[in-house]
């Protein structure tokens, strides 16, 4: 317990860190996966292939792997990442988090897509709004009615998902903290990984009630 | 010189797998005529419907509107859809806007109408058709003859060439039927071009100009609705009017 108040700014400053990193991705894999799922429903065939390409691909591998790739291999090849506060695994880390999450968030709201009566889009195709028009004023709202539960789900896993972001090099986010504390020597480990333990808590509980909130409001509004 | 028919269909075919469902149809509409399209469930109707503006594709032949070849799909596939009124069996309004919003949206989005001239001529639009106090409620509000109604006004809003109504009062109660057929033979009256299927009977004698028996993917009559009720040709024709006739 005395080493969590002792370590308090260090596990202040991992808090914040996960949070930015967590929300940066979430964003990232939001906007990226609603994106791939749009290309998984396109009448253009090469636009089906690459959403279903990043599916199979993304959804299949170890994020480890997946994130490694960003943080080293692409550098290798000349895809390089800013730096962020000095930081050079931050950029890579969340990038690398999305591009696994989109996978999952894309198959989340491609399943909210389908549920929506196929006659919406039909009305919308007979008023003579383009495909794109159609998914995203139409289908697409309609669609996230039943998605936010499902994406909720997939935002909380990729939350937690980001203690390997942590655990393989991005310093000042929460997991990283156990790594700093066990090189110090002092290392009442329960109590830390308790500690981060909640921490986690403290971010993914109440993103879970906001996400039922949000369910309730949308349900609502018909 | 002949004029340009508003629709014309030449050497159609079309499958479903192995199914023909449309076979070798050849149909032309006058501007300002009223089809009544008839036929057992499953005869194609719906089909013939749906290509003229191809929310179904064809296999072969060829299909115009008001002398244009139908595009492939893409924007130009789209502006002539907007020239080209539906309204579906399931009247399909968008469950998520208001009734005015459904009314609006696609002159703003398509033709890119400013939106207090858009309202304006939707609250006219929904007016005309009896709805006006419903503006803004949404689709799951109203019953099913006031939502077939602003579907109706939905079309009417792109200001269509030409409309297309397939089964539009097949999904209603009784009671509802003739507030919908009252805006349809209102429409058919001022001289709008309208392919219907229906099996309205009152409808078709009131207001066709045309009534056209298909059976099994094939036009097998084509007539005024006084001969073809009065003497179908057809044995088809004599077995199906014996049908819905009797009920
Ligand atoms: N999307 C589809 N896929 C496969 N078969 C279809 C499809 N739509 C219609 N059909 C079949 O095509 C035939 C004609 O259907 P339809 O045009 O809806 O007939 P109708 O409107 O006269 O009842 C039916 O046998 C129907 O089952
Ligand atoms: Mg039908």
């Amino acid at each position: 317990m005395d080493a969590l108040i002792q370590e308090f700014p260090l596990f202040w400053s991992g808090f914040l860190g996960t949070l930015r990193l967590a929300l940066f991705a979430a964003v990232g894999s939001l906007v990226f996966g609603t994106l791939l799922a749009s290309f998984r429903v396109s009448p253009l065939p090469p636009l089906r292939f690459v959403g279903l390409a990043w599916v199979t691909v993304f959804r299949n591998s170890p994020l480890v792997v997946v994130l490694f790739v960003f943080a080293f291999a692409l550098p290798q090849v000349g895809i390089r990442f800013p730096t962020f506060n000095g930081n050079a695994f931050f950029w890579p880390g969340v990038a690398g988090l999305a591009a696994y999450t989109a996978a999952f968030v894309c198959e989340a709201v491609r399943a909210g897509i389908n549920a929506v009566p196929p006659g919406q889009a039909e009305a919308a195709r007979a008023v003579g709004l383009t495909f794109g028009q159609s998914l995203g004023t139409i289908v697409l709202p309609q669609a996230l009615r039943s998605v936010v539960p499902p994406l909720g789900s997939v935002i909380i896993a990729m939350i937690k998902n980001s203690a390997i972001v942590g655990a393989f090099g991005v310093t000042g986010e929460l997991f990283s903290v156990d790594g700093a504390l066990s090189a110090t020597g002092v290392y009442p480990a329960l109590s830390i990984l308790t500690g981060i333990a909640v921490c986690y808590l403290v971010i993914t509980i109440p993103a879970g009630i906001g996400l039922n909130v949000l369910e309730r409001r949308i349900e609502v509004k018909r | 010189m002949t004029t340009t028919p508003m629709i014309r269909m030449a050497a159609v075919d079309k499958h479903f797998g192995d199914l023909h469902v449309l076979r070798d149809i050849n149909l032309e509409v006058a501007t300002g005529q009223v089809v009544v399209v008839l036929g057992p469930s499953g005869s194609g109707k719906s089909t013939l419907c749906r290509t003229i503006n191809r929310l179904e594709p064809i296999d072969s032949g060829t299909i115009e509107v008001d002398g244009e070849k139908l595009p492939e799909e893409g924007r130009a596939l789209a502006a002539l859809r907007a020239d080209v009124g539906m309204v579906f069996q399931s009247f399909n309004l968008f469950a998520h806007k208001t009734i005015l919003e459904n009314v609006t949206l696609a002159p703003v989005k398509v033709r890119r109408t400013g939106r207090a001239d858009a309202e304006k001529n939707g609250m006219a639009l929904l007016e005309r058709v009896g709805i006006a106090n419903q503006r803004d409620k949404y689709p799951a509000q109203l019953s099913g003859g006031q939502q077939q109604r602003a579907a109706i006004a939905r079309a009417l809003a792109m200001r269509p060439k030409v409309m297309l109504f397939d089964e539009p009062t097949s999904a209603l109660d009784p009671e509802m039927v003739n507030e919908v057929l009252d805006v349809m033979t209102t429409l058919a009256a001022e001289g709008m071009t309208m392919l219907v299927v229906t099996h309205e009977m009152g409808f078709a004698r009131r207001a066709a100009h045309r009534v056209i028996f298909m059976a099994d993917g094939e036009i097998v009559e084509d007539s005024t609705p006084d001969a073809f009720f009065s003497q179908p040709a057809s044995d088809r024709a004599k077995d199906f009017l014996g049908k819905i006739l009797t009920h």
